[in-house]
């Protein structure tokens, strides 16, 4: 095991065994009096899942808090679209699961790319989310006894899912944003919707502040804390069509970045493969069909390349239903990434249907023949007036058309066990920091780590750092306020300087076709190389061609996304990066150069048993210029495994 | 299905909440029928940005009719045409070719105008601020299982919990009423135990800021629920009328 790299923070990961560690880390962490808590002012960046419970928790306790949002309402974040559910081991199905268990699943789906210690508080705290969800009202399924009902999720041996029909990201959304309504309603929450986050303010190298825009009057707003949270979520719209909202962004924890903060392994992003495929230039979005379709749905595509028949026109005998073919034990239930590869290599091939040939048929028609269609539209009838909403096609006729789209990243802001980045009194939570799904994460588990990080980690440690750094409050007009306030002015002017013709929007595409081809479901050096090349040269060109109409002033909906897609370039070569110096498969991250004969992922533990961590250097990809892209430096931290040795996955 | 169609637009613009409004006049040649309207906006915002004009401000952001970001007028109806439909989810193979829609903002006292097509529905958070919760700090909450709710009841519960916050039930109330909001969420915690011991006091405050909000009373129109994008009913209005009697728990 190589050594942790000189440069990297200590990760803090508690001693002994790790069964119990966060109980013991808790338990020993420092308190604060609530007379000193009402004095201490702490900023959260983020509305979803992890910043409203973190708000609202830690408002609870008696901090003075401010929540930034670029949303007109908390509510909005998007976590609501969230669909499946939320684990929990509460074992109430008694089909053996067990906090052991659920800590083994999240390591084991993280394909052995994340830290023990956290994996396991994860599993340890996944109950009490459960009960304080229940608490808030949020009305789970149930059943006829009265009990919670949980369901199977995303392959899962045990049944842990907590689930609000289809909607269960917008109930326990829900529950978080009353709960930081009753704050907001109580004083103890300052409400500051409407604005986009700039820069982070440091001082001495400790996180104090942020600037703003305030999205109606354009005016740049700094605001001070003594300790700063993000959670502003992930940054799957660097590939411009994902499942994201379209205002989905990675300014906040890039601006973080820019400031210090470790970005780790950004490489590791999930593909989701039931997804509604794209179509005309100016589809703007990929809409997720919930994975329980692959339950009854086959996955076929014509066994002839460049077949331009209709589905039904298509005989029996004439269709290649591939993952039952490839997989004969798992079929069509393989795993998220094994699934969207193989479409992927059949579209690359010819065979692939649709717009483009870029989608595969999901066939309900022999369960139709087998269960009938009442049952079918009982288990399904949301999703398929969804898809036909959508598509205009009813699954119920013919084949749905799905394909991969980019869901969820795994990688984000680099955090220690206390969920603090390396810049000290930065705390980054929910999907916006890399922390505990390692190179792939597991179904349903992205809400319980939200909440998690929210309602009960950061409210902890960050009590524990106010405890042990006693910092004077800070006016907006210290030096580095007024500092970070310039470098924000100065990349909107020069955007809104930009003598070009182009919406920003026309270069936002041409990235993320980028980032799908070179750095999506498969990569290979070549590609990645020809990717960074690519970027560049698009950044240097959008800095040239690009208009973005209007002032600073007032609202500008142009320049908010010229400021996102700026940050998409940079980061998008940070991600390419990522995935060419990680020689190894593993996880969502598949290097061609790296698998077994059969086709399937292979490790390098030898190696890469490590998560990396990526410092900003001044100069590479300046924000707002066209800067030529510098070397940012690659740290890593080993991972140890002590209570699991890694194993090799294998469905065939 | 697939195929083009041309549109024309008439859509209200205003700079400013203080400055002079006035419709706006576009054609749309030859656009996919399997656009949204909300990317029929997007190509039209792309045009107006090569010709050096003022794109149109909508909000939106999901576009999977979950975040209720999105909402404006189609032809005077809140979300458009289509019935259970966010205007996101709204294509354009529900139109015909050569149709005019004329697209309008939320008009209500308590949605003050930003620009164009989008307003700020703020007040909807200080309707849910005034006692749209369950007061449990973090921490404190008993085990999961130690309440008992039924199916049904749960499954009711969760129809109410539904409401999205886009509004669209205010901007066709032809008194700007948010009773269906206030109703939906008054009937979701009423429902369950959790929501027992602060329900009187809930119903009052809620129905209170309401008016406090400069909401107008329910008309009994029940536009709100013909044109609610998650189809709640508006009897839940007349339960609340009940609920505000309530004597105090």
């Amino acid at each position: 095991m190589s050594p942790r790299s000189a440069g990297l923070p200590d990760p803090r990961i508690p001693a002994g065994p790790i069964a119990d560690a966060w109980r013991r880390t808790r338990d020993g962490l420092p308190l604060i009096s609530p007379l000193r808590k009402r004095q201490l002012q702490v900023l959260v960046v983020g509305s979803g899942l992890a910043g409203a419970s973190a708000a609202a928790t830690l408002a609870e306790q008696g901090y003075r808090v401010k929540l930034v949002t670029f949303h007109d309402s908390p509510r909005r974040a998007h976590s609501v679209a969230a669909q499946g559910g939320i684990n929990a081991a509460k074992n109430y199905a008694n089909d053996g699961d067990s906090i052991g268990r659920l800590f083994a699943d999240t390591l084991k789906g993280g394909d052995f790319r994340a830290r023990e210690a956290g994996c396991h508080r994860l599993a340890e705290i996944s109950g009490g989310i459960i009960d304080q969800c229940v608490a808030q009202g949020v009305p789970f399924a149930r059943e006829y006894g009265g009990t919670l009902a949980n369901r199977n999720f995303g392959g899962s041996l045990v049944s842990r899912t907590f689930y609000a029909r289809g909607q269960t990201g917008q109930q326990l959304l829900y529950g978080a944003y009353q709960a930081l309504m009753r704050q907001v309603a109580a004083g103890q929450v300052e409400l500051l919707t409407r604005r986009d986050m700039l820069e982070l303010v440091t001082v001495d190298g400790v996180a104090r502040g942020i600037v703003c825009r305030h999205l109606i009057t354009g005016a740049l707003e700094t605001h001070t804390a003594h300790a700063v949270l993000l959670a502003s979520g992930g940054y799957s719209n660097v590939y411009y069509l994902s499942t994201n909202a379209l205002k989905s962004n990675a300014s906040a924890i890039w601006a973080a970045h820019r400031q210090g903060a470790l970005f780790a392994n950004p490489c590791f992003t999930q593909i989701h493969p039931t997804c509604i495929p794209s179509g005309d230039t100016f589809q703007s979005k990929l809409t997720l069909m919930s994975e329980s379709l692959r339950n009854d749905g086959r996955v076929w595509l014509p066994a002839k390349r460049d077949d331009l028949r209709a589905a039904a026109a298509i005989p029996e005998a004439e269709r290649d239903y591939f993952l039952e073919r490839q997989y004969p034990a798992y079929g069509n239930m393989v795993p998220r990434d094994v699934a969207s590869r193989r479409a992927r290599e059949l579209c690359n091939g010819g065979q692939g249907v649709g717009p483009g040939g870029r989608s595969v048929y999901l066939d309900f028609n022999d369960a139709i023949a087998d269960h009938g269609r009442a049952t079918i539209a009982a288990r399904y009838g949301n999703l398929f007036e969804m898809y036909e909403r959508i598509t205009g096609d009813d699954p119920m006729a013919g084949p749905m058309r799905i394909y991969p789209a980019p869901h969820y990243t795994m990688g984000g802001l680099w955090v220690d066990y206390h969920l603090m980045s390396s810049i000290p009194g930065l705390f980054v939570l929910g999907e916006a920091n890399f922390s505990e799904h390692g190179a792939n994460r597991l179904g349903a588990s992205a809400l319980m780590q939200g909440l998690a990080d929210g309602y009960f980690i950061a409210p902890a440690t960050v009590t524990a750092w106010l405890a042990g750094h006693p910092t004077p409050e800070l006016g907006p007009d210290h030096p580095a306020c007024r500092e970070a306030e310039a470098q924000a002015h100065g990349r909107l002017h020069a955007l809104l300087a930009a003598g070009g013709s182009q919406p920003v929007d026309a270069f936002h595409r041409e990235l993320g076709h980028l980032m799908i081809e070179y750095c999506g479901i498969s990569r290979c050096a070549e590609g990645l190389h020809t990717g960074l090349k690519q970027v560049a040269l698009l950044e240097a060109r959008f800095h040239q061609e690009v208009r973005v109409p209007g002032e600073a002033k007032g609202p500008n909906g142009e320049l908010e996304k010229a400021l996102r897609v700026v940050d998409f370039f940079s980061l998008a070569q940070l991600m390419l990066r990522d995935a060419l110096a990680r020689e190894e498969s593993c996880g969502a991250h598949f290097r061609e150069e790296h698998q077994t004969p059969e086709g399937e992922a292979l490790r390098d533990d030898g190696t890469f048993a490590h998560i990396a961590a990526w410092q900003y250097q001044p100069g590479s990809g300046n924000p707002g210029q066209p800067a030529p892209a510098g070397e940012p430096v690659r740290h890593s931290e080993p991972l140890e495994f002590t209570l699991m040795q890694p194993s090799t996955r294998n469905y065939r | 299905m697939s195929g083009t169609l041309s549109l024309n637009l008439r859509i209200w613009r205003q700079a400013s909440p203080d400055g002079p409004g006035a419709y706006g006049s576009y054609r749309l040649e030859q656009i996919s029928r399997d656009l949204s309207l909300l990317e029929a906006l997007d190509v039209l915002n792309e045009q107006l940005i090569g010709a050096g004009e003022r794109p149109v401000t909508f909000e939106h952001d999901c576009r999977e009719g979950i975040c209720g970001s999105c909402g404006f007028l189609v032809n005077g109806q809140a979300h458009g045409p289509q019935r259970a439909t966010t205007v996101c989810q709204l294509y354009l193979r529900q139109f015909q070719d050569g149709d005019t829609l004329v697209l309008d903002p939320w008009r209500a006292k308590a949605f003050p105008l930003i620009q164009d097509l989008a307003v700020d529905r703020a007040s909807l958070d200080s309707l849910i601020g005034a006692g749209g919760y369950c007061s449990v700090n973090t921490g404190n909450a008993p085990e999961a299982n130690g309440t008992l709710i039924g199916k049904e009841q749960a499954a009711s519960a969760f129809d109410t919990a539904t409401c999205i916050g886009c509004g669209a039930c205010v901007a066709s109330c032809r008194n700007a009423s948010a009773s269906l909001f206030v109703a939906a969420k008054l009937a979701h915690l009423a429902q369950l135990p959790q929501g027992q011991p602060e329900r009187s006091h809930r119903a009052r405050a809620m129905q209170a800021e309401m008016e406090q909000q400069g909401f107008g009373s329910c008309s009994n129109n029940l536009e709100c629920e013909a044109v609610c994008p998650k189809q709640i009913s508006a009897d839940w209005i007349s339960w609340m009328h009940r609920e505000g009697r309530r004597d105090p728990a």
